[in-house]
């Protein structure tokens, strides 16, 4: 029997530590550390510029570190990357289907740059194509595609190599609700067939939803990791409740701070987060002035509260 | 720049499958493209060799269409790499994307830069091919010392397109390769002997139009179409060697740079 470290450090597929990168002087990658284990889906989360996408090609071994380590399945990053991607499949934040090809052809010619023979690739083509929803669209030339069916193509393209990990960039940017969803379904799907994930994204319902483990990034330093739950237990209260009418700023200079044990006020919403809503709640009853919404607390208001409120551009 | 940038290349077969999806992208568009190879040197040679070539019967010791044609076969094949290089090449790394997949694969940017180069190569062959059979076509083919023209095509073809990328490793957008084709392919046309002898220029453009790969092109295939051996052949050919090696090399540490962001 395997101590629980020595298990943990088995079954370590990603190990990253101190990782440092800048660009002219910037700070993008500042001293980032993470394990992701086998079967496990990990999320980093983060404002735009946190250093999310710069993660991921460190991690690839697109680029070099200025300092730091990577190991992926074993292979030192970047000197090995080339040996650890022969098992890792990537879904890009931006197209780069082939769009001089149909569905089919862009499998076939992305299998080959896996030294996969063709007819391997062509056995497994139905396969990925079903798993796309993309059976009847295998003959179409990629521009004719919609932006959902883009995206699920570069999914089945990530996996025509089998692989062991999976690292998605921004799976579900830019998709309407019904695309988002599916992806989602496709990716649970993979989850459980074991496969490990690693993705970035800024819709913290699919960090919810998806995700074992999040990490959350800003100004290119991990502010925090661990579980959907525990990050929403250990960072904030269970509850929240929006307040928002014309003169809620007045109010909340007045009741806020006594009803809740956290607020803020944010145009003309005051967010209040409190362990208990009953007296918040009573209070408001006499105010029919004020709109309110009572829910509990969600990774976003974690989010909001690490990161802050201000624009990120 | 990082030291890495400057590793020596490493050369492998692995650039095959990416020379490959070339290859099946120019295969949708085959047509057009042979049209395309055949017709710019049968305008070109018609056009002039038939035009000029009433009033100037002979030129360099052969008649003035035999002394086009292998000007016309090093600057059709040089254009081909050189268009493949620059706008192709740009659009696959940069417009399309396509280079971003590749390196998501067990590919490195060293296989997709050597893929490049060759497929430029390629390309620089069939305008070469298509040249021949323009030349053959017009009655002018009595050597089979022109056959020798065939793997020339080829040295030409990597030359170019290694030359070539530097530019589009450099370009911020499409509109930077008018610099390249009005400052240096459209001059180098007119230096390098490919409409009349070289020795008509002045001394000093003379020693320019030397150190030009066109020319030491034009020297190796014009004597070749006519019959006969070229002269200080090692010469051409290192010079051609030359400037495909350090075009490929500068290219990619260039592209090395660029790629890190």
């Amino acid at each position: 029997m395997n101590s629980p470290l020595e298990m943990t450090a088995m079954n370590a597929i990603i190990t990253v530590n101190n990782l440092h990168k800048s660009y002219a002087g910037q700070r993008v990658v500042d001293d980032i550390s993470l394990t992701i284990q086998r079967g496990e889906c990990y999320g980093l989360l983060g404002p735009n510029g946190a250093g999310k996408s710069t993660t991921l090609r460190l991690l690839l071994g697109l680029t070099a570190p200025d300092g730091g380590t990577v190991s992926l399945l074993g292979h030192n990053v970047p000197g090995h990357a080339r040996e650890a991607r022969v098992r890792i499949g990537v879904v890009p934040q931006m197209d780069t289907l082939d769009p001089d090809f149909t569905v089919a052809e862009n499998l076939l010619v992305y299998g080959r740059y896996f030294n996969i023979p063709d007819a391997e690739i062509k056995r497994r083509i139905p396969g990925l194509l079903e798993f796309a929803s993309l059976s009847s669209k295998k003959d179409a030339m990629v521009p004719t595609l919609s932006g959902g069916m883009k995206r699920r193509l570069s999914l089945a393209r990530a996996l025509v190599n089998d692989p062991d990990v999976i690292f998605l960039d921004e799976p579900t940017t830019g998709l309407d609700p019904q695309a988002r969803h599916l992806i989602w379904q496709r990716l649970r799907e993979l989850t459980s067939q074991g496969k490990t994930m690693v993705l970035t994204t800024h819709f913290m319902e699919e960090a919810e939803r998806l995700c074992h483990r999040l990490g959350i990034l800003d100004h290119g330093r991990m502010i925090a990791q661990d579980t959907p739950q525990d990050m929403i237990r250990n960072h904030i209260e269970p509850q929240v409740v929006e307040v928002f009418g014309d003169n809620v700023e007045a109010w909340a200079a007045e009741y806020a701070q006594k009803f809740s044990q956290r607020h803020e006020v944010s145009g003309e919403t005051a967010f209040c987060y409190v362990r208990d809503a009953q007296p918040l709640l009573e209070h408001l009853h006499g105010h029919a002035e004020l709109r309110y919404m009572h829910r509990p607390a969600n990774l976003e208001d974690v989010f909001i509260k690490l990161t802050g409120r201000e624009m990120r551009d | 720049m990082n030291a890495s940038f400057f590793a020596l290349p490493e050369l492998t077969l692995r650039f095959w499958p990416i020379w490959r999806r070339h290859l099946f992208v120019w295969w949708k568009v085959a047509i057009p493209s042979i049209l395309g190879h055949l017709a710019d040197p049968l305008i070109y040679m018609l056009g002039l060799g038939f035009g000029l070539g009433k009033i100037i019967p002979e030129m360099g010791g052969t008649s003035y269409l035999l002394f086009l044609a292998g000007g016309t076969l090093c600057y059709s094949t040089m254009n081909s790499a050189s268009f493949e290089a620059l706008y192709s090449g740009f659009s696959r790394m940069f417009h399309q994307r396509t280079w971003d997949a590749i390196l998501n694969t067990p590919m490195t940017l060293d296989d997709i830069v050597l893929s490049e180069v060759l497929w430029g190569a390629t390309k620089s062959l069939m305008s070469g091919l298509a040249v021949l059979l323009v030349i053959w076509l017009l009655g002018m083919a009595h050597t089979w010392l022109a056959l020798w023209t065939i793997p020339l095509a080829l040295l030409i073809g990597l030359c170019f397109a290694a030359v070539g990328l530097i530019m589009t490793a450099l370009a911020p957008s499409y509109d930077f390769f008018m610099y390249y084709f009005t400052l240096v392919i459209t001059p180098m046309m007119m230096l390098s002997g490919v409409f009349f002898p070289v020795e008509q220029l002045p001394a000093a453009l003379q020693l320019v139009s030397a150190v030009l790969p066109l020319t030491h092109a034009i020297d190796l295939v014009r004597p070749l179409l006519i019959g006969d051996v070229p002269n200080e052949i090692v010469l051409h050919l290192m010079v051609l060697v030359a400037y495909t090696v350090l075009g490929f090399y500068i290219s990619l540490v260039l592209f090395r740079h660029r790629l890190a962001k």
